[in-house]
């Protein structure tokens, strides 16, 4: 079987075993989640170092590990047919490691385990199933398959204003699918010259580059504002916030670390690939829509209370950030947007794991309400400190290599119009520093608010219309540290040896750019 | 001239049915047990319903002159028909052996008659033919929808569905008289070659007679009928209309517009944009708002119709494969949908969306095949809707309307909207007294179970898409 598709089918594999096991077994599905992702992180690792002794060994085709079996044929012609390059590579093994996290993560589910553990799974068959495609319906059916498991894992694992927000998520990203739809439509009755065989294979359709500017300049804004509403491109990010702010933790890691990818990577991968004059054409609006994203969703940061909100925002800000590179067109740039999608993607599942294990203890994200948790749950308060330094982009963590590889690469542009937006780009590094030492400052160090000390045992107080609560606090216990120490290390190998993976993403992107520029 | 009765072979469809009627309607005279009589109508259906199957490749042929016209298209929807019509008759099981006041016998008789009218207007080659079909599956059906006996809602819907679709036919009859004015011919065929040279009166014909057939398929503004209809009718019957009988109809329809309408397609595609854009957007938005689950899935079916429309439209082979499909995975979806709603209706006698509130807690199977139904009605996948909508929608864009799928895809969000409304009542929202776990019937679980694997399974199986490519004849001939 092709290593490729063993994703998937390990994950359906999980599907049924979940399925079978009763519900009241726990910790069997636990431990079945936990052996299933770590295979799905083996095959991953094997893909990775696969991959690179293949390019190593001179294989040239661009989607290495390539397969296609006929699926539909006559009527519509639809293949399942998968293949990756450095990019898909690059994502891939990033959902790898979101889903373990995620899995540890989760431990602690107790309510309806196995019914959240299955919508889990389907969420990340969606994920896998769409990076690894290179047919245009495959990959849309994958795409949808990863958004509708999101409104029941919110709806009914989610806190807060969780309906609400469900809906609206769902609703606008089948919005978006809408949109994208169209575009597919049009891609695909474009795909070749009159009387040639339709096909929506990804490399036959930029092989045959058949549509006619005009029609690119319909498809190419529905296309890439479908896929751009998951990448939270303003305006249509609102559903970010408060879907984010009320899923699970996990479904959070899941949702802003690898969903929103798929909005980027769906950009680049069909808008901008398929579509390049028009792109050309185009890129300008966007470039300015995303660039609005990038600054308001920092400031926005800066005012919320809730950590989550706060998070939610900064997810809005550095995914602008990935859309706001690729648009820029150049090898440079767009490395830094598929290295920044690798980076926003680790460090936000960390910020969102931690927030989750802090608030399942406190019951409260409101920073109004917390401070000096250092003394109380050092490692938790340690690795926040270390997202937060990765997000703020210091050198060593990954963000720094991102958004360092974006700004140089959008600054060749010697325009002014292009000058300018990426000197407004770059403000948001400081106003992302601006939000993450305010809440670091605030909950983590300080005196102890609202906490008690009674003997060695701290407790959270909080008063709830009029009742008083003693919540017992404590530091991460070993799932919680599986989960977090997992993220961390990958950060920092980002961080500290960036060149294998840059040259891994920046290789597949030669011959785009080149085509763009 | 004698008579040639080696035409009625190709008829064997009808034929068979009819076998099955003069059975039954003798079985009543003499079985007197209602259980024992279900046995032996649902056995006899669907040993019709296999003998469909294998007859339905060497079948082509016309009878009567060119009136009677037989394919493989017209035998593979009959077929569908049948399908639906014998999982109907397992979901009226428990419903025929506990509440049924008007007699067994005539629940089968009367819906096997207008299942053999659905089968003349499926096979029409001649207007007067058509329309003879049509009235034979009307009327029965009114009788049918006045079967349940508690309250005055059934009388009210039998008498809301008998006047308007006497009304259209009276609409569509004079529709049918100006075309034979303006045509001098009543078979699809003459009427092909004459319908050239468009004067207000060729228009006007077709008018009237769209506006007739809209009201079967119940497309905006010709539904009003629709919701009180299928809230008053047994949940069986209204289950039967949503589907198979919107089925037929539609069928016969694509067949006359691509056949004898279509040299000037534009004037028709005209007017079917506009009823389309209107069907599937007040269908959705009223749905909204509905709480009683019949009248809910009745402003769904609106809609659904609407999209079943756009195959149609598309006025191509890939347009009629993509309808008759969608007709397929559509009645699977809406009568696994239909099923849960009677099943619980049946123990219980709830039907409210608040009486779902919770229903995932108590009866975690039912919501589960409840949960699949909605998604499939809203198109996600993998489910089977979303594969019918993708190549309806595709057949739209190949015709080269984009924003025709614009809207309609537009559409589907709003539709998505209340199918996770139901959603979310079984999973979401909590409740103090929720249906308690009940045990449906074997019958009701088997025909379940086969809705619930089509839903799942047809989309993946691309040959079932491709074979009714195949036996597609398309526009124009």
């Amino acid at each position: 079987m092709n290593i490729l598709s063993a994703f998937v089918v390990v994950l359906l594999v999980m599907l049924v075993a979940v399925f079978l096991i009763p519900g009241e077994k726990k910790n069997a599905i636990r431990w079945t989640m936990a052996a299933g992702s770590m295979v799905i992180l083996g095959l991953a690792g094997y893909l990775v170092w696969n991959f690179l002794a293949q390019r190593e060994a001179g294989a040239t085709d661009k989607f290495l590990f390539a397969d296609s079996t006929v699926w539909y044929e006559g009527v519509i012609n639809i293949s399942y047919s998968v293949g990756v390059d450095g990019v898909s590579v690059a994502m891939i093994m990033l959902s790898a490691i979101v889903v373990i996290t995620g899995v540890f993560a989760s431990w602690a589910v107790e309510d309806k385990a196995k019914e959240y553990f299955l919508w889990f799974i389907m969420l990340s068959i969606g994920v896998f199933g769409f990076f690894i495609s290179v047919d245009l319906f495959t990959m849309f059916l994958f795409y949808e398959v990863a958004l509708i498991p999101m409104y029941l894992l919110i709806g009914v694992w989610g806190s807060g204003d969780k309906e609400y927000a469900a809906m609206k998520l769902t609703l606008m990203l089948m919005g978006g699918s809408a949109f994208l739809m169209v575009g597919i439509f049009g891609i695909y009755y474009f795909s070749a010259e009159d009387g040639g065989a339709l096909t929506f294979n990804l490399e036959e359709i930029a092989a045959n580059a058949a549509m006619p500017i005009e029609w690119q300049r319909v498809f190419f804004p529905l296309t890439f504002v479908g896929f751009g509403v998951l990448g939270a491109m303003f305006p249509f990010h609102t559903w970010s916030p408060d879907g984010h702010a009320s899923a699970p933790t996990a479904v959070s890691m899941l949702h802003a670390g690898v969903l929103m990818k798929l909005g980027g990577y769906g950009c680049f991968r069909v808008a901008m690939t398929l579509m390049p004059e028009a792109c050309k054409e185009q890129a300008w609006i966007f470039i300015v829509l995303t660039g609005i994203s990038v600054v308001y969703g920092a400031f926005s940061a800066c005012v919320q209370n809730d950590l989550k909100y706060i998070n939610a925002y900064s997810s809005v800000s550095h995914c602008g950030l990935v859309l706001f590179a690729l648009l820029m067109m150049n090898q440079t740039a767009m490395t830094g947007a598929i290295l920044q999608m690798l980076s926003h993607g680790l460090m936000t599942a960390l910020f969102f794991a931690l927030i989750g294990m802090i608030y399942g203890q406190t019951h409260t994200r409101d920073i109004r309400y917390l401070g000096g948790l250092m003394q109380v749950m050092p490692f938790l308060c340690v690795c926040y400190v270390i997202a937060g330094m990765a997000s703020l982009g210091l050198p060593g963590l990954s963000g720094f290599v991102a958004e360092m590889t974006i700004f140089v690469g959008s600054f060749a542009h010697e325009d002014l119009f292009h000058r300018v937006l990426v000197i407004g780009g770059c403000t948001s590094i400081v106003i992302t520093a601006v939000y993450i030492l305010r809440v670091v400052g605030k909950i983590l160090f300080g005196p102890l608010y609202k906490i008690e000390k009674v003997g060695d045992q701290y407790n959270y107080v909080s008063e709830h219309h009029g009742e008083v609560h003693h919540y017992p606090l404590r530091d991460a216990i070993w799932y919680e540290k599986i989960a977090t120490i997992g993220l961390i290390v990958s950060i920092a190998i980002i961080g500290l040896y960036p060149v294998w993976i840059s040259d891994m993403i920046s290789e597949s992107l030669e011959a785009v750019a080149a085509m763009l520029n | 001239m004698d008579l040639d009765y080696s035409q009625f072979l190709s008829m064997s469809h009808e034929v068979s049915l009819v076998v099955v009627l003069i059975v039954l309607l003798l079985a009543d005279l003499l079985i007197k047990n209602k259980k024992a009589f279900q046995y032996l109508a649902i056995a006899a259906f669907a040993l019709h319903t296999v003998a469909g199957f294998y007859s339905y490749t060497d079948l082509a042929g016309d009878a009567f002159a060119g009136m009677y016209v037989s394919g493989a298209a017209q035998s593979f929807v009959k077929n569908i028909l049948n399908v639906g019509t014998l999982i109907v008759f397992f979901f009226s099981f428990e419903w025929n052996n506990n509440e049924n006041k008007s007699g067994v016998g005539e629940f089968f008789f009367l819906t096997l008659s207008t299942l053999i009218g659905m089968y003349f207007m499926v096979s029409a080659g001649d207007f007067l033919f058509f329309y003879i079909g049509l009235e034979t599956a009307s009327i029965p059906m009114a009788a049918l929808v006045a079967m349940n006996k508690k309250g005055t809602e059934g009388a009210e819907a039998a008498a809301k569905y008998i006047l308007t679709a006497s009304f259209s036919s009276g609409v569509m009859l004079f529709g049918i008289s100006l075309i034979y004015g303006a045509c001098g011919s009543l078979y699809f065929d003459e009427v092909q070659a004459a319908f050239t040279n468009i004067t207000a009166l060729h228009i006007f014909a077709l008018v009237c007679f769209i506006a007739g057939v809209g009201f079967k398929i119940s497309l905006v503004p010709f539904h009003f009928w629709t919701a009180d209809t299928y809230q008053g009718a047994p949940t069986g019957i209204t289950a039967y209309l949503s589907v198979i009988s919107k089925g037929a109809a539609v069928f016969a329809f694509m067949c006359i517009l691509y056949k004898a309408f279509a040299n000037e397609p534009d004037v028709w595609q005209n007017i079917l944009w506009w009823l389309i854009v209107i069907t599937i957007t007040i269908g959705n938005l009223f749905a909204i708002r509905q709480k009683n689950l019949k009248r809910f899935l009745a402003f769904s079916s609106i809609s659904q119709a609407g999209y079943i429309m756009l195959g149609v439209f598309a006025s191509s082979q890939t347009g009629m494969s993509s309808t008759i499909y969608y007709i397929l995975i559509y009645m699977f979806t809406n009568l696994a949908a239909f099923g849960i709603i009677s099943a619980i209706e049946n123990k219980t006698g709830k039907v409210g969306m608040d009486d779902y509130n919770g229903l995932y807690s108590t009866n975690p199977k039912l919501a589960f095949a409840m949960t699949l139904a909605m998604f499939s009605l809203g198109g996600i996948p993998p489910f089977a809707g979303f594969f019918s909508k993708f190549f309806i929608f595709a057949a739209v864009a190949e015709h080269g309307d984009y924003l025709l799928v614009f809207l309609a895809l537009l559409n589907t969000i709003i539709s998505l909207y209340y199918y996770l409304l139901v959603v979310k009542a079984m999973f979401i929202n909590k409740s103090d007294s929720p249906i308690e776990t009940i045990k449906i019937d074997a019958m009701s679980r088997v025909a379940l179970l086969v809705c619930v694997v089509a839903i799942l399974v047809i989309g993946f199986i691309s040959s079932i898409y491709m074979n009714i490519y195949e036996i597609s004849f398309g526009f124009a001939n």
